[in-house]
């Protein structure tokens, strides 16, 4: 999927790379490798700390003790802005902004100082993502399945390296989760972009994810490299 | 200029006949709230004569320190209400904002109340700094308490909005932007109402009171018109100093919401 030189220099470092990361009796992990332009699933009991990783690879959560790097770099050293701004994550429930659908889908660009997307971008994520909807409609008036798959639309518009997807199926019907996995996993493998998920959807996501993250109380009990797809 | 007629303590005492009356009525239709009338009458009555007292001392004896120090009462007051009326949503580093902005606030109005626009002179006389720095402060701490109250409440009631912009990379700043506007909004709304409805609505207190003492109603406007103005310039800078350094204290230095107001999620 690596086909051009710059995504395969990206590539051989990891993404991110952890070490001895402590956080309250949330989470324990003595080390993990995440891989660049690939696909990461990560898996296990609710509870057991999956959420709180994603938090602390998006520095929304700083660990009280460990390593974290990112492209081999320290996140110590980097503005927690400029990381989000690279790393963006996309919570359970989706956050929808007062506002239109138009304005919710470019909202992430002008929060994090990103050129606004062209018009025809624009058009082409809605009908990726199948939101059929007028951009000048109301999105606190979306249902809960509209709602998601405007949060997904805006975070794909950003472009940033990797992105972090926190259950984006759970509260979603069966047909639409494979969609959104449809479309997530290709996404990023054409642009080479770093994708974490986690999923409560282990066998459904199966043949999408490159590897599989299992974490239970606070540890990661298995690393799983797979080749799906 | 007329003198104001002299009310005499027995016919004072008259007036607390209506106070009788209210008892009586709350008595029959068995409202229970005697006890609570009675002890505001009370209260008031006692307050209003050591306060009567109190001036009387004061004016007559014109010094900077007096002055000084009942101002300084005044805020500390003033700032200690503003306290009490967050109670639990207060943490910590909000409350040097809070008290930064009232006193950074409150004395810059007041100072170009008296030096610039009435030009009082001394500056510290008590007939003219007392009662105006009141009116400034009294009117700042509900600016102040609405605007922070706001802030915390807004910001708490919709993590997930403050928190899901941070997650596309916002600076807090941006992240903070719709809820500091609010706060700003609710926190001035109680003075720009007030000044909308003056004079039509109602007469202000301090113009009533100097047509009562016999001041032409054209130089108590001029006095009004002023003081409002002072209030005005004291709330809008109050409530702009109290969202614009608060919101930041909501977050940690790594751009994070600090776990205080985590804890204290709505």
């Amino acid at each position: 999927m690596n086909t051009n030189s710059q995504a395969g220099a990206a590539a051989s470092t990891p993404a991110f790379q952890l070490q001895e990361v402590r956080f309250k009796d949330v989470l324990d992990i003595k080390s993990l490798e995440i891989d660049a332009c690939k696909v990461s699933a990560v898996v296990g009991p609710s509870g057991g700390g999956k959420t709180t990783l994603l938090r602390i690879l998006n520095r929304m959560t700083t660990p009280d003790s460990g390593k974290v790097l990112f492209f081999g770099e320290s996140v110590e050293e980097i503005d927690p802005v400029h990381l989000r701004r690279k790393v963006v994550m996309l919570t359970q429930m989706p956050v929808i902004f007062a506002g239109t659908v138009q304005e919710n889908l470019l909202i992430g660009c002008r929060l994090a100082d990103k050129e606004e997307p062209v018009a025809e971008a624009v058009q082409a994520i809605m009908t990726r993502v199948g939101l059929d909807k007028e951009l000048s409609a109301d999105a606190a008036q979306l249902s809960g399945g509209e709602k998601q798959r405007l949060a997904l639309a805006r975070v794909m518009l950003m472009e940033s390296e990797v992105m972090l997807l926190d259950e984006p199926s759970a509260s979603l019907d069966e047909e639409t989760e494979v969609l959104i996995f449809d479309l997530v996993t290709e996404f990023c493998c054409e642009r080479c972009k770093t994708l974490i998920m986690v999923t409560h959807s282990e066998k459904g996501f199966t043949g999408y994810y490159d590897t599989l993250i299992r974490i239970r109380d606070g540890r990661v009990d298995e690393v799983a490299h797979e080749r799906g797809r | 200029m007329e003198g104001i007629i002299q009310i005499e303590i027995l016919y004072l005492a008259l007036g607390y006949i209506l106070i009788l009356l209210l008892l009586l009525l709350v008595r029959l239709k068995r409202l229970g709230k005697e006890w609570e009338i009675t002890l505001a009458s009370l209260r008031m009555t006692a307050q209003l004569v050591l306060t009567g007292f109190v001036l009387t001392y004061v004016f007559s004896w014109e010094k900077i320190w007096i002055t000084l120090i009942i101002f300084a009462v005044m805020e500390a007051f003033a700032i200690h209400t503003v306290f009490g009326r967050m109670k639990k949503s207060l943490f910590p580093a909000l409350r040097i904002v809070i008290a930064g902005s009232m006193l950074v606030g409150t004395t810059a109005a007041l100072a170009y109340f008296l030096f610039v626009i009435v030009r009082v002179s001394p500056w510290f006389a008590p007939r003219y700094f007392i009662p105006v720095a009141g009116m400034i402060i009294g009117n700042s701490m509900n600016g102040i308490s609405i605007g922070i109250d706001r802030l915390s409440s807004g910001i708490r009631s919709r993590l997930d909005r403050l928190e899901g912009a941070l997650m596309l990379g916002a600076s807090p700043k941006e992240a903070a932007r719709p809820f500091v506007k609010e706060a700003f909004s609710a926190g001035i709304m109680p003075i720009i109402n007030n000044m909308m409805g003056m004079g039509i609505v109602f007469l202000p207190g301090m113009m009533t009171g100097q047509i009562l003492a016999g001041i032409a109603p054209l130089d108590a406007i001029k006095y009004q018109i002023a003081i409002m103005l002072g209030i005005g310039g004291s709330v809008t800078i109050t409530v702009f100093l109290v969202t614009e350094l608060g919101y930041r204290r909501f977050f940690n230095r790594y751009s994070q919401v600090r776990q205080e107001v985590l804890d204290l999620r709505l």
